[in-house]
């Protein structure tokens, strides 16, 4: 901003020659690190590329030396094969089920608790509570496999769809960015509030949790991301392949003793289009570093 | 879940003083009401879990029949087994290597992103974060497309210079390089939206002083954007190291730990013992060795940046 060097008044004739001098310093420094920057972002973008292209070639093509980078023969016949082979709707509305239900308790639960953390610090066990969860995130459940599979059994959970669910709702990262915007909000609100008779679920449900919007919003979408793309939790969870989550099934097909390349693909290009159709909708909710920045806590 | 809100209400009890607090007391339930869930679930799902892990680590228990106590049995198992130890150490070397990389070349992206002097800002940025929208099974793919042996891109780009095949799949450190690339194209994006924020929050004062004093680039890099961002570089090195530490999925749909047992990671060797071979006593102490070797990165980075700060 300031940088748009000095103000007219105060730049004596030698501005012109010097300004111009800065001009070719600042092109010298623009061209070499745009290269370099665009350099990395092809280096980032090719195996995406690459991926993608390749789930259009006839599988003829996909071994066929030397490689082109387009297809000769765009088809679709991997996606065709991938969904006649496989009940890739059924693992698809399985994984949407399991997000989005676990989305919107997260959502909640996490709003709940955020500001239960921000607004009552004054009391001791809220403090506790927090360093409780700011834990989890150290030692996250991942590393204690077997034993939250057997807590699981016995909850009666396994092979459920409520054992896909339940676990993954608390999450701390969920937690924090809620803390921390609600700490921002000044506690005159809720005095105001208290004053004119509402009660505190009151305050919070009709008064905070619609402030919260921006915050609902970028949690929900990554929470969604979380559940789409999660592993571990479905592994241990899931047995029967009629419950089978799209990354499970992915994994039965690369884990085949010959993986069929066509068909792999495009069932991995087939797995990740709802998630671009939802970065493409709500990006402004990913990527605004305001919000991510309270992840900092 | 009123049953279990007596108890945390009376244990915070010692200023229930008539007069001075009542307008507080009328407020315990509402915290209570409203955190309840994830104090539920925190205990359901984290601290009995850790509980019957540390519990079962001392016993023989199969997941199914009763647990015999055999001390610390499992324990001496597990030091004197060479493949634990071989996940040990492939682990740590992973953490090793990735978590330096992913941090230079976030925080280097993240740098670039908000200069001044780089065009295309924002499109780049779409390229950088897209990684982060692909599960680690089809990063895993992704990965494996490229860089198969006899039919990847990488090899072929290889012998068209006219070297010899690369052996990708099949040497162990090859292998873990593939893993460390991969780890650090998907790892990127997060982090690097974390170093945007605090990148754009350093003031541009400091920057102009330092310019008019004649500091080149590289020195307001090392003295200015370093020690403002040290903060967040501390959170995004100790998320590294943890994330590295419990790498799993990827490597499950990029080489299954391969070749052979090589490069099997703790997570995916306690998963195998835990599950595949029913050993839960066993498979409950590593989970406890590497809850305390996250438990003393954790420390440790927290006591390194504790002196930094002092």
């Amino acid at each position: 901003m300031s940088t748009t060097t000095a103000n007219p008044e105060t730049a004596a004739p030698a501005a012109p020659r010097r300004r111009k001098a800065r001009k070719i310093r600042e092109v010298g420094t623009a061209v070499p690190l745009t290269a370099f920057m665009w350099l990395l972002a092809a280096m980032y973008a090719f195996p995406v590329l690459w991926f993608l292209l390749s789930a259009f070639k006839p599988g003829s093509e996909l071994f066929q030396y030397p490689l082109t980078f387009l297809p000769e023969n765009p088809t679709i016949g991997g996606f065709e094969k991938a969904w006649g082979r496989y009940d890739f709707l059924l693992y698809f509305s399985n994984t949407l089920a399991v997000a989005l239900t676990t989305t919107l308790l997260t959502v909640m639960a996490s709003a709940m608790c955020g500001y239960a953390l921000a607004k009552y610090r004054d009391q001791r066990w809220i403090r506790i509570f927090f360093i409780c969860l700011l834990a989890t995130t150290m030692l996250p459940t991942e590393v204690i496999l077997s034993p939250t599979f057997l807590v699981i059994r016995d909850l009666g959970m396994y092979d459920s769809f409520a054992g896909l669910v339940v676990p993954s709702i608390m999450t701390a990262t969920g937690v924090f960015m809620f803390r921390q915007f609600f700490i921002s909000i000044p506690d005159d609100i809720i005095e105001a509030a208290r004053i004119d008779g509402a009660r505190e679920t009151g305050i919070f449900f009709r008064i905070m949790l619609p402030m919260s919007r921006p915050i609902i919003m970028t949690l929900a979408i990554f929470s969604f991301q979380w559940r789409w793309n999660d592993y571990i939790w479905p592994l241990i969870v899931v047995g029967d392949e009629r419950k089978f989550t799209l990354q499970i099934a992915l994994r039965s097909i690369v884990g085949a003793e010959n993986i069929d390349w066509p068909l792999l693909l495009a069932a991995s290009v087939m797995s990740i289009l709802p998630l671009v159709l939802i970065f493409i909708v709500f990006q402004k909710y990913v990527m605004n570093e305001d919000i991510n920045a309270g992840l900092k806590d | 879940m009123t049953a279990t809100a007596i108890d945390p209400e009376r244990l915070a009890g010692p200023r229930k003083r008539p007069g001075k607090a009542p307008r507080r007391v009328q407020y315990r339930l509402a915290p209570l009401v409203l955190a309840g869930v994830n104090i539920v679930l925190f205990g359901v799902f984290f601290v009995w879990p850790g509980g019957l892990g540390l519990a079962y680590s001392f016993t023989d228990y199969t997941g199914i029949g009763t647990a015999n106590f055999i001390g610390l049995e499992n324990y001496e198992r597990l030091f004197g087994d060479p493949t634990f130890y071989t996940a040990l150490t492939r682990t740590l070397l992973f953490a090793v290597i990735s978590v330096p990389l992913m941090y230079v070349m976030s925080l280097s992206i993240a740098s670039l992103l908000v200069s001044n002097y780089v065009k295309g800002k924002s499109a780049a940025k779409l390229v950088f974060f897209f990684p982060w929208l692909i599960s680690p099974i089809v990063a895993g793919v992704i990965w494996r497309w490229m860089f198969g042996e006899s039919f990847g891109f990488v090899n072929y780009v290889v012998t068209r210079l006219g070297a010899d095949p690369l052996a990708w799949q099949t040497d162990p450190d090859l292998a873990l390089m593939v893993v460390v690339m991969a780890a650090t194209w998907g790892g990127t994006a997060f982090n690097m939206l974390i170093f945007i924020a605090a990148l754009k929050n350093v003031p541009r004062a400091y920057y102009e002083a330092a310019e008019i004093d004649g500091a080149n680039a590289w020195q307001r890099f090392r003295h200015i954007t370093l020690p403002s961002i040290a903060p967040t570089s501390f959170l995004v090195i100790l998320l590294s190291s943890l994330g590295a530490m419990k790498e799993f999925a990827m490597v499950q749909s990029l080489n299954s730990g391969g070749p052979g047992t090589s490069n099997t990671f703790l997570i995916q060797y306690i998963y195998e013992t835990g599950f595949k071979r029913a050993d839960v006593g066993y498979a409950s102490a590593v989970s406890m060795i590497l809850l305390v070797i996250l438990l003393s990165i954790a420390m440790l980075q927290m006591w390194v940046n504790r002196r930094r700060a002092a």
